[in-house]
């Protein structure tokens, strides 16, 4: 007994491991973009994430203080490149609640439909960046083919495929081209009736996929509160919530809507997999606001107001959140009575969801860190602006 | 509870701490404080009986005419009522208290205030740049900053200006 | 006692043609060896070449896209674009690696690959050395690709490649035993390891073959073709090079012809498991006929029948590369201990049983007449 213990403190004492400091990113394939993690590991085993962010650090809230209110509205585009039509809405709206400014009906029912096709794209490429994560190459170009249609419905509608700055303060850019309500309609019958069937027979309940995301990174509805998660992230842990109705804007009002809510579909509530499932069924419920919203919309009307090349905006301050495809996309608006902001705050879902990463994946391995940084669906742009 | 009984009640527990309560276009009810109190004000506001604060939504910090602001956006899902906290700081050598201890999604937002105005935060965790390289000279959101013309090398000029 | 084999075969037509004493003896016996072995070597490479194009054309289809179809007819020379991009780029030895090792890597992988195409069986007497312990040589020679992997996961002097060079030593030591156990099975009911008598001793017919003999072999059949997936580090088991996780595993600081000696070893395995698979239990080439004394077209027949059953076992390969995700390093270890390997044990178990109980005859057919 007492020579095998012996020779087992030998071979410790001459295979002693240590921990490893790997750095993941800011050029790795599953960062999305250019982000960078520090993983301290033993092994695969992850004992320490550190994230290194601002590699994309644009300094928009500067930028904001020295352009005019409505020259602004190009660079709310790049806040979050997936879904900049949902970032133009939310700064229209942020500066026309402080300035007290009507919006017609039809640019309304316009932005509720643009605003929810891009929800649509960006659920695509957000779940289908976490299956290519997990090495399923095929439902990310299936996800992307569908996208291809959105981008030609988009490009109809404002002549942009990514950057779209359709959204303007006081009404949106054009109006709706003919044909492109029978085009919007045939497009969202098919996402409902066929693709999302087609799509989740061909991976979301394919076992392996399950065996990946269920029980991984799991955010108890305490933790998403705390750590201020939004969006599909905070509904992934149970929490019905969603600023489209409970805090509503535009005329999300007018629309029949159901809010998807993790259950534990499979593991625990509130793991990758329910994270996932959100957005899967989000992507129905916009099928359903985008034909509700074609069928309501009045044939004429204008889509602008009229309002000066230079606006001028009343002191003030206000914090106006919309429902973005990531999360909460809040704009804290500071005026001085002049024609620029005084400050602009722009708080976005994925800086968030960035800070939880570094509790949630200790003890997980690598493979597990990639499946989780997919399932918040960070997108690097959108932390550091 | 509406918004006149959610003041009402702000008022009363809120008491000396407060200096001013009123309300914004948005809806939102905009309190401010002494920034001694900030992290009781905001232990109140978190625990504080049928108030429940739980929800931090946003925290930012500006440059205004008094001086120096951080404001916290807190939300309350048992009221569905949104508070803007907001404190002054002096414009030398600003600081306050990190409120981690009461809300600890705070850290990264505290993180950011500091890079870009450089206020400081006592007694919080990890108090370093965010977003700008660490030997970054200046506070970019500051109204008297002045760009660099240059970092390590990469020329740094403003070739046109808006204004 | 004469043994038929490819070699023989081939001295005996030099002689012919030669003339007795023109040329000398040992000339000949090693002209009879390189022959058939540089053609095996041509061939492989055209056939991994060939299963590139496969691979990228399949895929294409799957994912609605057209695929290469600009290089030659329907992108069929698309493989020898790769080829030149390949050997034109620049050779990159980063400094902080373990010279030695580095450049020695490539070369273990792709020979390993290469060894084990000796004894695989093409159909007719087109086998370059029929060992007398073909299913074992290619059991060994296989696992030399792992000494290769680690060899280059560590001489990278990367982490990334590190992690990809163990991963594949866990992966494919762990998956030699149930691959190597199942097609034990084989083996008991054949009585040899030679890879020609174990394709003669089944039939032209389906139920001829040593998959229909019994049950065990039957499910011995997907527990090979599953756990050489992972040998061969494929969808769902590509943990060595896992792309969205370790960047691109053991080969990432490889460029030009080295990695394309990775690359060609990678497609060539597909190529090896699915002829063993399509050998050993799916009949090979066999028509009925002895491979060595029928003509010259009955000969080809049988290679053409070789292929028919390969080849779809190379399209599911790809095709299940192309629609599942990825398992996680621990799934698929323990998939292997605690199912595979016992399960695999159970079909020998219950293989030997059967052939003692049934007198070795199987479900549809009688060994011994």
């Amino acid at each position: 007994m007492k020579a095998y213990g012996k020779r087992e403190a030998a071979i410790t004492d001459k295979f002693s491991t240590q921990e490893m400091v790997l750095s993941m990113g800011p050029h790795h394939p599953s960062t999305h973009g250019v982000l960078r993690l520090i993983l301290q590991t033993d092994g695969e085993m992850i004992v320490n994430v550190t994230p290194d962010v601002g590699f994309l650090h644009r300094g928009l809230e500067k930028i904001a203080e020295m352009v005019p209110y409505q020259s602004f509205m190009p660079f709310t585009d790049r806040i979050d490149y997936l879904s900049s039509l949902n970032c133009n809405l939310g700064y229209a709206i942020t500066v026309e609640r402080l300035a007290g400014i009507e919006v017609p009906e039809k640019a309304e029912y316009l932005r509720v439909i643009g605003a929810e096709l891009t929800r649509m794209a960006s659920h695509f490429v957000g779940a289908g960046a976490l299956l290519l994560d997990l090495g399923a190459v095929t439902p990310f170009v299936h996800a992307l083919r569908e996208r291809e249609t959105y981008n030609t419905l988009i490009e109809m509608l404002c002549g942009a495929r990514l950057t779209h700055n359709y959204v303007r303060v006081g009404g949106v850019s054009h109006d709706l081209p003919s044909g492109f309500r029978e085009e919007a309609l045939k497009f969202v019958d098919h996402i409902e009736h066929e693709f999302i069937k087609e799509f989740n027979d061909l991976i979301s309940f394919n076992s392996i996929l399950i065996n990946r995301l269920k029980d991984v990174g799991v955010i108890s509805r305490e933790q998403a509160i705390e750590y201020t998660l939004t969006g599909p992230n905070l509904r992934g842990s149970g929490v019905k919530y969603d600023t489209r109705r409970d805090d509503t804007y535009s005329i999300y009002d007018r629309f029949d809507f159901d809010i998807p809510a993790g259950r534990g579909k499979f593991g625990t509530v509130g793991d990758c997999y329910d994270r996932y499932w959100v957005r899967i069924e989000e992507i129905t419920q916009s099928c359903r606001i985008i034909r509700q919203a074609l069928n309501q919309m009045p044939e004429n009307g204008e889509v602008r107001t009229k309002l000066p090349k230079v606006l001028k905006v009343q002191e003030g301050e206000i914090y106006v959140r919309t429902e973005s495809p990531r999360g909460q996309l809040g704009f804290y608006l500071m005026s001085n009575g002049g024609t620029r902001p005084d400050r602009l705050k722009i708080k976005t879902g994925s800086f968030s969801a960035m800070t939880i990463i570094e509790l949630i994946s200790q003890g997980v391995m690598v493979a597990d860190l990639v499946a989780i940084i997919g399932s918040l669906d960070i997108v690097a742009p959108e932390i550091d602006r | 509870m509406d918004r006149r009984e959610l003041i009402a009640r702000l008022n009363e527990i809120l008491k000396e701490a407060l200096i001013n309560i009123s309300e914004m276009p948005n809806n939102d009810i905009l309190i401010e404080i002494n920034k001694d109190e900030i992290t009781s004000v905001m232990k109140t506001l978190k625990e504080g009986p049928s108030l429940k604060f739980d929800s931090l939504l946003n925290h930012l910090g500006a440059d205004c005419k008094e001086g120096f602001a951080v404001i916290y956006n807190l939300y309350s899902f048992t009221l569905n009522q949104k508070i803007t906290v907001k404190a002054y700081l002096g414009r030398e050598a600003p600081e306050i208290a990190s409120i981690e201890s009461v809300f600890r999604g705070i850290n990264w937002f505290e993180r950011e205030t500091f890079d870009m105005l450089g206020i400081r935060f006592t007694g919080h965790s990890n108090l370093k740049r965010l977003l700008l390289p660490p030997d970054w000279e200046g506070h970019p959101l500051r109204k008297d900053y002045v760009y660099p013309d240059e970092y390590h090398g990469i020329d740094n000029k403003r070739r046109s200006n808006f204004r | 006692m004469i043994q038929h084999n490819l070699p023989d075969m081939i001295y005996k037509f030099l002689l012919g043609i030669s003339g007795l004493s023109a040329i000398p003896d040992f000339l000949l016996v090693t002209a009879s060896y390189l022959i058939p072995s540089a053609a095996v070597l041509g061939f492989v490479m055209f056939v991994s070449g060939m299963l590139t194009y496969a691979e990228r054309k399949v895929s294409a289809d799957i994912q609605n896209r057209i695929g290469p179809n600009r290089v030659g007819p329907f992108g069929l020379l698309q493989m020898l674009a790769d080829g030149v991009k390949l050997i034109l780029k620049e050779d990159i030895i980063p400094d902080a690696v373990d010279r030695k090792l580095f450049k020695l890597a490539p070369y273990i992988v792709f020979s390993g690959t290469m060894l084990a195409v000796t004894v695989v069986p093409f159909g007719g007497p087109f086998i370059v050395a029929d060992l007398n312990i073909g299913l074992v040589f290619i059991i060994v020679v296989s696992s030399l690709i792992v000494v290769g992997f680690l060899m280059s996961g560590w001489a990278s002097n990367n982490k990334w490649a590190l992690l990809g060079g163990i991963r594949s030593a866990a992966q494919i030591i762990s998956y030699e035993i149930p691959a190597a156990l199942s097609l034990f099975t084989v083996v008991l009911i054949a009585g040899t390891f030679s890879m020609q008598k174990i394709v003669m001793s089944q039939g032209p017919y389906p139920w001829d073959w040593f998959i229909f003999h019994n049950p065990f072999t039957f499910v011995a059949f997907f527990i090979f073709f599953i756990s050489s997936l992972a040998e061969i580090n494929r969808l769902p088991f590509d943990f060595p090079e896992a792309e969205s996780e370790l960047v691109s595993g053991y080969n990432v600081e490889y460029s030009g012809m080295r990695f394309a000696l990775f690359f060609l070893a990678e497609f060539a395995n597909i190529f090896i498991s699915a002829s063993i698979a399509a050998a050993v239990f799916l009949g090979g080439g066999n028509i009925g006929l002895d491979p060595y004394e029928s003509g010259i077209g009955f000969q080809l027949v049988m290679v053409l029948i070789f292929f028919a059953k390969v080849v779809p076992l190379c399209l599911v390969t790809i095709w299940i590369r192309w629609t599942l995700p990825r398992l996680r390093i621990d799934q698929m270890l323990s998939m292997c201990w605690k199912y595979f390997i016992p399960m695999s044990f159970a079909c020998l178990a219950m293989t030997a049983i059967w052939m003692l109980v049934f007198n070795g005859n199987g479900i549809f057919w009688r060994m011994n007449g």
